[in-house]
């Protein structure tokens, strides 16, 4: 750099950093503009994240049921969740049902997860606990209602089913088992106690059901026959889901995958709509940023008319003075947007915070970005001052008239 | 004696107000020349032109022999700055530089910045330690010294002074005129456009204008009796 260079990159320095109360006004414009854009910009591409997080609070949005009459092992299963990768899965839940007898009326028990069920239902609202332990269930606000049983009561569910050769026999004491005079075939009425540890508050079908363990509803079927129905709830856009949920049913004969359409399709489009709410916004905030930046950088350079006049009197030729100043101009626009990116990612976390109820994630490809746009908005704010500026007539000027 | 600068028959026009009419003038090389006048007499349209800062609405400059009225903005902006030093009434230093930056500026648009160039342009008008001072930090005299220093800087042919010492006090006035005169001494051409007798009585050759007509270019007899005096054993 030979002493020209150097003498420019001081002058432009030296005015940035000896009119510090001036050149902090216009750096102020400067960082609030870029800060609300790193912000806005934070958002809009957290939003995905954010929303489907929220979605989840919707329930699951992937089902699976068994292909023909069959049910869902434990091994099959497996397979089918690991088409979602574990930053995607939020939860999964197997469901099997069962036909029971209590109080002698019929009742649908259902046997669940309850390690993960709330990750599948989070919206269930249960007065009293979730089960914690063998013998204890989870009972539905009708079905609690028509049994007459509220949480802390006690109950058995009694299974009927015909002892074929599949079964051990060993297992059932020989008082639960009879023979049907007239065809000779053995039945055995299986019983299970039962306490109600809560009762589940939904406000939909879900409430006519009892829910127990897996384990025991294998314990009172004497069965471990698999699931009937399997929810998942998987924290992805549309197209993720249907891409994982074509993979499922391409290479599962015995599962078919289905997306919960009202929750995935409800998803894609308030995210759309947010996003686009977003885009907007920032783009509006630009705008607005471009006007304050001018409007100060107007006074600024105004101010500076005299010195304008001056470097022309000096033989300053116009390039040269447009220069000078839009290299003032790109520096306080370089360091606004370094301020802005870092402040930006604080306002996000702020407004995200208190919109979605969680932090922001942060992404350092938008520094960059937030400071090539904090730069160009700068220079082009501050292009029509200076050209402006730089028509003073030096005679004129520096005569004071 | 060859000349500087020549005008010949130059006008200046503002819709109907004739701020010069007609006026020729030639500056010898070396010589120092005062302009005098009331306000309003056209001084300044004058030194504009010459400054090469305003164009005549007719007639000719000439500098070195070459006719620059007919020059573009740029090339007269490129012709005062090689070859002409500008002084002003009120400074016109850069409030963010020191006075050797300042200095240097005039060199940075002319050819290359200096700083030991500068500082023997400050040392020469008695400023080298106040050369890292901001104008803020300097008297009135002193700005004015640094303006005369830059005006230096890269070796003019001609200096031109609007009025240099309207802001001074009589001390600092002293001193400013001392420098034109050690500068006319050493053979610089001195232009000093000024409405102070005391400034005028200075110079080789006064020409006073009235509204926008030279009205008197006579020589100096007090100059000239100054130089016998100083020359005298």
């Amino acid at each position: 750099m030979n002493t020209k260079h150097k003498m420019f990159v001081w002058m432009v320095m030296a005015s940035l950093l000896r009119r510090r109360s001036r050149m902090i006004v216009a750096l102020l414009a400067v960082v609030v503009g870029a800060t609300i854009l790193s912000g806005l910009e934070m958002i809009y591409y957290d939003v995905p994240r954010q929303m489907s997080a929220q979605f989840r609070s919707y329930g699951a949005n992937v089902i699976l049921t068994p292909s023909g009459d069959g049910y869902i092992n434990r091994g099959e299963l497996e397979k089918c969740v690991a088409e979602f990768t574990d930053e995607e899965l939020e939860g999964y839940t197997p469901y099997r049902y069962e036909n029971t007898q209590i109080h002698n009326q019929p009742q649908t028990l259902a046997g669940v997860d309850f390690d993960s069920v709330l990750k599948t239902s989070p919206y269930w609202h249960i007065v009293g606990s979730l089960p914690k332990s063998s013998g204890q269930a989870l009972v539905g606000a009708k079905a609690a209602e028509s049994l007459g049983v509220k949480e802390g009561d006690s109950f058995s569910a009694v299974n009927t089913f015909e002892v074929t050769s599949d079964i051990n026999t060993a297992d059932i004491p020989s008082y639960e088992m009879y023979s049907d005079p007239e065809t000779g075939e053995m039945y055995c009425d299986h019983s299970l106690d039962l306490t109600v540890a809560g009762i589940l508050e939904t406000g939909g079908s879900e409430e006519d059901y009892i829910y127990i363990s897996l384990e025991d509803a294998e314990s009172l079927t004497l069965s471990d026959r698999g699931c009937d129905i399997v929810e998942v709830s998987a924290a992805a856009m549309q197209e993720r889901l249907t891409e994982a949920v074509e993979r499922i049913n391409e290479s599962s004969e015995s599962v078919s995958a289905k997306l919960v359409k009202r929750v995935t399709a409800s998803e894609s489009t308030v995210l759309t709509k947010l996003q686009s709410l977003v885009f907007i916004v920032t783009a509006v905030v630009l705008v607005l940023t471009m006007i304050c930046v001018a409007t100060t950088m107007t006074a600024v350079i105004t101010e500076r008319r005299r010195e304008i006049a001056l470097r022309k009197a000096l033989g300053a030729l116009n390039g040269s003075i447009i220069a000078e100043f839009m290299s003032e101009c790109l520096v306080l626009g370089g360091f606004g947007g370094i301020l802005g990116s870092v402040l930006g990612y604080y306002f996000a976390q702020i407004v995200s915070m208190n919109v979605f109820g969680s932090s922001i994630a942060f992404r350092p490809l938008l520094i960059p970005i937030t400071i090539a746009a904090s730069v160009l908005v700068t220079g082009l704010a501050c292009l029509v001052p200076i050209k402006s500026a730089v028509d003073v007539d030096p005679a004129i000027v520096l005569k004071g008239e | 004696m060859s000349k500087v600068l020549e005008l010949k028959n130059i006008s200046k026009v503002y819709g109907d107000l004739h701020a010069l009419d007609n006026v020729s003038l030639s500056v010898d090389k070396g010589e120092w020349i005062a302009i005098m006048g009331p306000s309003g007499s056209g001084k300044s349209t004058m030194m504009n032109i010459i400054g090469c800062m305003d164009k005549p609405s007719s007639g000719q400059v000439i500098f070195d022999g070459k006719d620059i009225s007919k020059e573009s903005r740029r090339k007269l902006t490129e012709f005062h700055r090689d070859r002409i030093g500008l002084v002003f009434q009120q400074f016109h230093l850069i409030n963010y530089l020191n006075a050797v930056e300042n200095v240097m500026v005039a060199q940075y648009y002319h050819s290359m910045p200096d700083e030991k160039e500068a500082l023997a342009a400050l040392e020469r008008v008695g400023l080298k330690e106040r050369a890292k001072h901001l104008p803020s930090q300097l008297s009135g005299g002193e700005q004015q010294r640094v303006c005369i220093a830059r005006a230096l800087i890269n070796s003019p042919e001609l200096i031109l002074a609007d009025e240099p010492t309207g802001n001074l006090d009589e001390a600092n006035e002293n001193i400013v005129l001392d420098i034109f005169k050690q500068l006319h001494k050493e053979g610089t051409s001195l232009v000093v456009v000024t409405h102070d007798p005391e400034v005028g009585e200075q110079a080789q050759r006064i020409v006073r204008l009235d509204h926008g007509k030279i009205v008197s270019d006579k020589k100096n007899e007090l100059f000239s009796e100054k130089i016998k005096r100083r020359d005298t054993p």
